[in-house]
């Protein structure tokens, strides 16, 4: 095996007692070059999910971190140095992700990975970029970092986890939707996080939730599982994912017919990267829908939405502008976007130069408390936990109207929030 | 859905009855149908016409591509069952990420020819899902009567039998088994054009019919297509039977389950000769 | 006596390799060999037995999660959770077996694949404890055991190749015994031995064994080593996997399930570096070394009588 990229020293090993110790000095601390030039470009590692079960998502991260990666260095770079991506694909395997993270940090020599979206292989990764001593900034949505399972090294800066996303929906559902709900969700975590997390949050709204119907998450037809829903409902509550959801929609509406039928409230995780007025989900109109960022330009969008649309290359509806079938995941690639800024705001603040200050790196980002809406953070506002190394922003509620999603209620922050579960900053890196 | 299985199991059935090879790339040939289906109903506007077209054309190309992959590949291989296995995992991988790059990650839907909506007074039923059965239940017809009644079946069924045999009558083995891929490839296309319009294409869509139609064959009985015919049916509606005892996962758990101890205690299938 | 040099400078090689590797390859190799310890298991099973088994991620993950469940929720250490996972990898392959082997052939391929599957949704349903599909990852003070951080490249290394080592001596060990013999004997014509007065279901059932031993030991490693357990390792690939690294490598050959352990993962790995089609590029070498190489690159080459001697 030989050693293949410029610039990468190979180091001679001590066989002793003392093999952890040197483990740990020789990867945490050599410095990649040997004098750190301060016009060398930033590596930014960045874990794909380019095939697998996430490759549609995977599809339009690369596509907005290219966007990003192109404002930041025309607006000059992170210290003043150019910025380069290095993308590799994880196949959206939790082995293979854990590998990823190794090569991008000791093959390509990169100071950071950011990136990975499915929570089972970013549970499956962080412990190796823990083992690394690498930050490890991912744009998941999911409540494993704010819950304390992962380690100090990993960070979610870019997009609200879903604990918060759910719990925010139930003051609104309440008051303008129904009380009784009845939840159906895929039974697997991403699934159970919902069910979990909205009822506890019903429950503190005066609500209640009536049933809950868990399908598995392999399965293509869902006629069977419509006859459980009770006749009382008054809120059917969905979030199905994956290739079968319009499977899903469809044999909802065909259930239900022209009759009468519950208030319906759904998550976009459901319809991402799909149009809303395609055929078949006519049964959709009328329905709401849980957005993380609307996916319809707005009337009142500020500027920089604009802007953000045209650099990441989507129109007014969200969809791609060289192809309008070709729909975004509009709901989540922000988060790529506003996760390279606050590598940006964290470099800077930490006067980041190389490798050896990934430590000092992290303490920056644990010490930021809120960022403002603008080009940098087109979702919204943000407040952040330093010591969860969660950071939470507004949610929409939008209706579909005519095929489009139009926003009907924003959030506040504060409708999210839940108890702290781990304080990172107590632990040692 | 179980009407659709028979389709596509029936398919591998051949290939496997008469091949005796393992055809992995089996779900990617249905997930290949389906995938042109969406490309044919792009291009022909008239959604009843461009199903026709999709269920015309997709069969045709996809078993082309079989017959190539048969060719080109497993005949070199003299079929021998291990070799076998490995090309024909490269053959879906390749596939697969044909179908990535140029289709795309994302699940799309397919117009059906027609929407109906027969209305039962206690839950609503697609005239279409009907018109699948129909159809499939048509085509399964045609095939039987065509492993039976013609030549060209007569042909398939003694290679089956005796290889060697029949090579010895004057048969060309290598047709027929190119001949027999692309068939049982052209079967699984046609499952999944007709079941698009329901389902969506999406380019790993080729797992889980891979899966059931193995284990229909396994079940039904190797190089019985009535067995086949009955197992599909039986594993397709005994999955809504027994998730009505069970929450969902757990019915999956005990569907799985008794599908391995029906092969354990009757090792050669429902209708399948000893082996 | 050639055979046993080989084997022994393979595993100098490897203890060499240590020294000398860049620091990403170091990591790989690893890697490689706890998965070349699981391969070697299925060869034992498949590859000398003519078991063909597709239900190999159930005890791979019989092991991963009987250590990885010790130690997160009843806070065992590193050595007794490796010990009864790998143990627990050879009891599951021993029930499986029990029922399984009365089937063969292709038979026996679905009555595996649906015993995997059944475990894989097993994992699931009791997510609450197992982690369910997101896994779970394994607490810091489960991965030191005897003074050595297993969480670190050197001593991970080491051990995983002393395990390899192991497994490698044991596998040589074995086919060239009595046992191993009888094994070959039931995949050259089951018939014939049985009228010879050996048990085939016997000698399955213990051959199933010994192959879940070895897969409950490389679950069992590679969960506490790069601490993550997850019901992924339970997924059809995952069966898929060994049989993949021993059709390629070579099967029926020792040293098949090292070679082509490294050669996928260095396929998949060049492969993602250099282009965004990798899967048709695994996918196109996939075909070529089948038709060039159609018993595995080892296997090939014994048969070409280059290397006639290999076990």
């Amino acid at each position: 095996m030989t050693t293949d990229l410029a610039g990468l020293k190979t180091n001679r090993r001590t066989v002793l007692g003392g093999l952890a110790a040197g483990g740990a000095l020789m990867l945490g601390a050599a410095p990649r070059f040997v004098q750190a030039q301060s016009s060398a470009p930033i590596k930014l590692g960045f874990q794909l999910h380019r095939t697998g079960i996430g490759a549609a998502y995977g599809r339009w991260y690369e596509r907005t971190t290219q966007a990003a990666l192109k404002l930041l260095n025309d607006q000059g770079g992170i210290n003043g140095r150019p910025v380069e991506i290095v993308f590799e694909d994880d196949g959206t395997d939790p082995k293979r992700g854990a590998e990823v993270v190794e090569k991008l940090t000791t093959q390509a020599g990169c100071d950071l990975i950011f990136g990975p979206l499915f929570s089972h292989v970013v549970i499956g990764s962080a412990p190796r970029a823990g083992e690394l001593k690498v930050p490890y900034l991912v744009c998941s949505e999911g409540y494993h970092v704010a819950s304390g399972m992962l380690n100090r090294w990993t960070l979610q800066p870019g997009i609200t986890d879903v604990r918060a996303q759910v719990s925010s929906m139930a003051p609104w559902v309440m008051q303008n939707l129904g009380k009784k709900v009845t939840m159906v969700f895929p039974d697997y975590a991403f699934g159970h996080d919902h069910r979990d997390f909205f009822t506890e949050a019903v429950k503190a709204q005066g609500g209640e939730v009536i049933a809950q119907i868990a399908i598995p998450p392999t399965e293509t037809s869902f006629t069977r599982y419509l006859p459980q829903i009770p006749a009382e409902t008054e809120v059917l509550y969905h979030v199905m994912v994956g290739p079968a959801v319009l499977t899903f929609v469809k044999e909802l509406g065909e259930f239900y017919g022209s009759g009468a039928r519950p208030q319906i409230f759904g998550f976009i995780d459901s319809l991402e990267a799909v149009d809303t007025a395609a055929p078949g989900l006519e049964f959709l109109e009328g329905t709401h829908f849980w957005e993380g960022h609307c996916r319809v330009k707005q009337a009142d969008a500020p500027e920089w939405e604009g802007t953000y649309r045209a650099a990441v290359g989507v129109d007014d509806n969200g969809a791609s502008v060289s192809d309008a079938r070709d729909v975004s995941t509009y709901a989540h690639m922000f988060s790529c976007w506003e996760t390279l800024f606050v590598i940006k705001k964290g470099m800077e603040a930490s006067g980041y130069q190389s490798t050896a200050d990934r430590q000092k790196f992290v303490e920056a980002i644990e010490a930021m408390t809120a960022f403002d809406a603008g080009l940098d953070h087109v979702q919204g506002a943000k407040t952040f936990n330093g010591k969860t190394h969660q950071v939470f922003g507004q949610q929409f509620i939008s209706k579909v109207e005519g095929g489009k999603l139009m926003r009907v209620h924003a959030t506040s922050i504060e409708d999210g929030v839940y108890p702290d579960a781990v304080d990172y900053t107590a632990q040692s890196f | 859905m179980a009407a659709v299985l028979a389709l596509s199991a029936v398919g591998l059935s051949l290939t496997f009855g008469v091949m005796r090879v393992v055809n992995v790339a089996h779900g990617e040939f249905f997930m290949l149908g389906a995938v042109l289906a969406w490309v044919v109903a792009q291009a022909v506007p008239s959604a009843p016409l461009g199903f026709v077209a999709a269920l015309i054309l997709c069969p045709l190309v996809v078993g082309a591509v079989a017959a190539l992959a048969d060719t080109a590949i497993l005949k070199r291989l003299n079929y021998d069952p291990e070799a076998t296995i490995v090309a024909t995992i490269g053959i879906s991988y390749i596939l697969q990420q044909g179908a990535l790059s140029f289709f795309g990650p994302d699940a799309r839907a397919v117009e059906a020819p027609f929407s109906l909506r027969l209305q039962f007074p206690w839950f609503g039923y697609s005239g279409y899902k009907l018109f699948v059965v129909i159809a499939a239940g048509l085509v399964l017809l045609a095939v039987w009567l065509f492993m039976t009644r013609s030549r060209a079946g007569l042909v398939m069924r003694a290679t089956q039998v005796d290889r060697n045999t029949a090579r010895a009558f004057g048969i060309n083995v290598d047709r027929v088994y190119a001949g027999t891929f692309a068939l049982g490839a052209a079967l699984a296309a046609v499952a999944a054009v007709l079941i698009v319009p329901i389902q969506q294409a999406h380019y790993l869509m080729g797992h889980d019919p891979l899966l059931l139609s193995f284990i229909v064959v396994i079940i039904g009985g190797l190089g019985s297509i009535r067995g086949t015919l009955i197992a599909a049916l039986l594993i397709g509606l005994s999955d809504g039977i027994i998730s009505m005892f069970f929450t969902p996962t757990l019915a999956k758990i005990v569907a799985t389950l008794a599908v391995a101890l029906v092969l354990v205690f009757r090792p050669q299938g429902l209708f399948g000769a000893r082996a | 006596m050639r055979a046993l040099s080989l084997h022994l400078a393979v595993l100098a090689l490897l203890l060499a390799l240590h020294f000398v590797l860049p620091a990403y390859h170091h990591a790989n190799l690893a890697r490689i060999m706890v998965l070349a310890v699981f391969a070697m298991g299925y060869n034992i099973a498949f590859g000398y037995t003519g078991l063909l088994s597709l239900g190999h991620a159930l005890f791979l993950s019989a092991g991963m999660f009987g250590a990885g469940l010790l130690i997160q929720h009843f806070g065992l250490t590193a050595a007794p959770a490796l010990l009864i996972g790998t143990l627990a990898g050879a009891a599951m392959a021993a029930l499986t077996g029990l029922l399984a082997l009365r089937t063969a052939g292709v038979s026996l391929m679905i009555v595996t694949l649906m015993f995997a599957q059944a475990g894989y949704l097993t994992l699931l349903y009791f997510g609450a404890v197992t982690g369910g599909d997101e896994g779970f990852p394994v607490p810091a003070a489960g991965r030191v055991t005897f003074g050595l951080n297993l969480a670190a490249e050197g001593p991970r290394y080491l051990v995983a190749l002393g395990l390899f080592a192991l497994a490698l001596m044991g596998n040589l060990a074995l086919v060239r015994s009595r046992f191993g013999r009888v094994m070959v004997a039931m995949r050259e014509n089951e018939e014939r031995s049985r009228m010879l007065g050996y048990n085939p279901f016997a000698v399955k059932l213990g051959v199933m064994a010994l192959s879940g031993l070895y897969a409950g030991a490389a679950g069992a490693f590679y969960g506490v080593m790069f601490g993550y357990v997850g019901a992924t390792f339970a997924t059809i690939p995952y069966s898929i996997l060994p049989l993949l690294y021993v059709l390629l490598g070579g099967a029926g050959v020792t040293l098949g399930p090292l070679l082509g352990a490294v050669l996928m993962f260095y396929l998949i790995d060049l492969a993602s570096s250099h282009t965004t089609v990798q899967l048709a590029v695994t996918g196109g070498a996939l075909l070529v070394l089948v038709l060039f190489a159609p018993k595995g690159i080892l296997g090939s080459l014994r048969e070409r009588g280059l290397a006639s001697w290999l076990p």
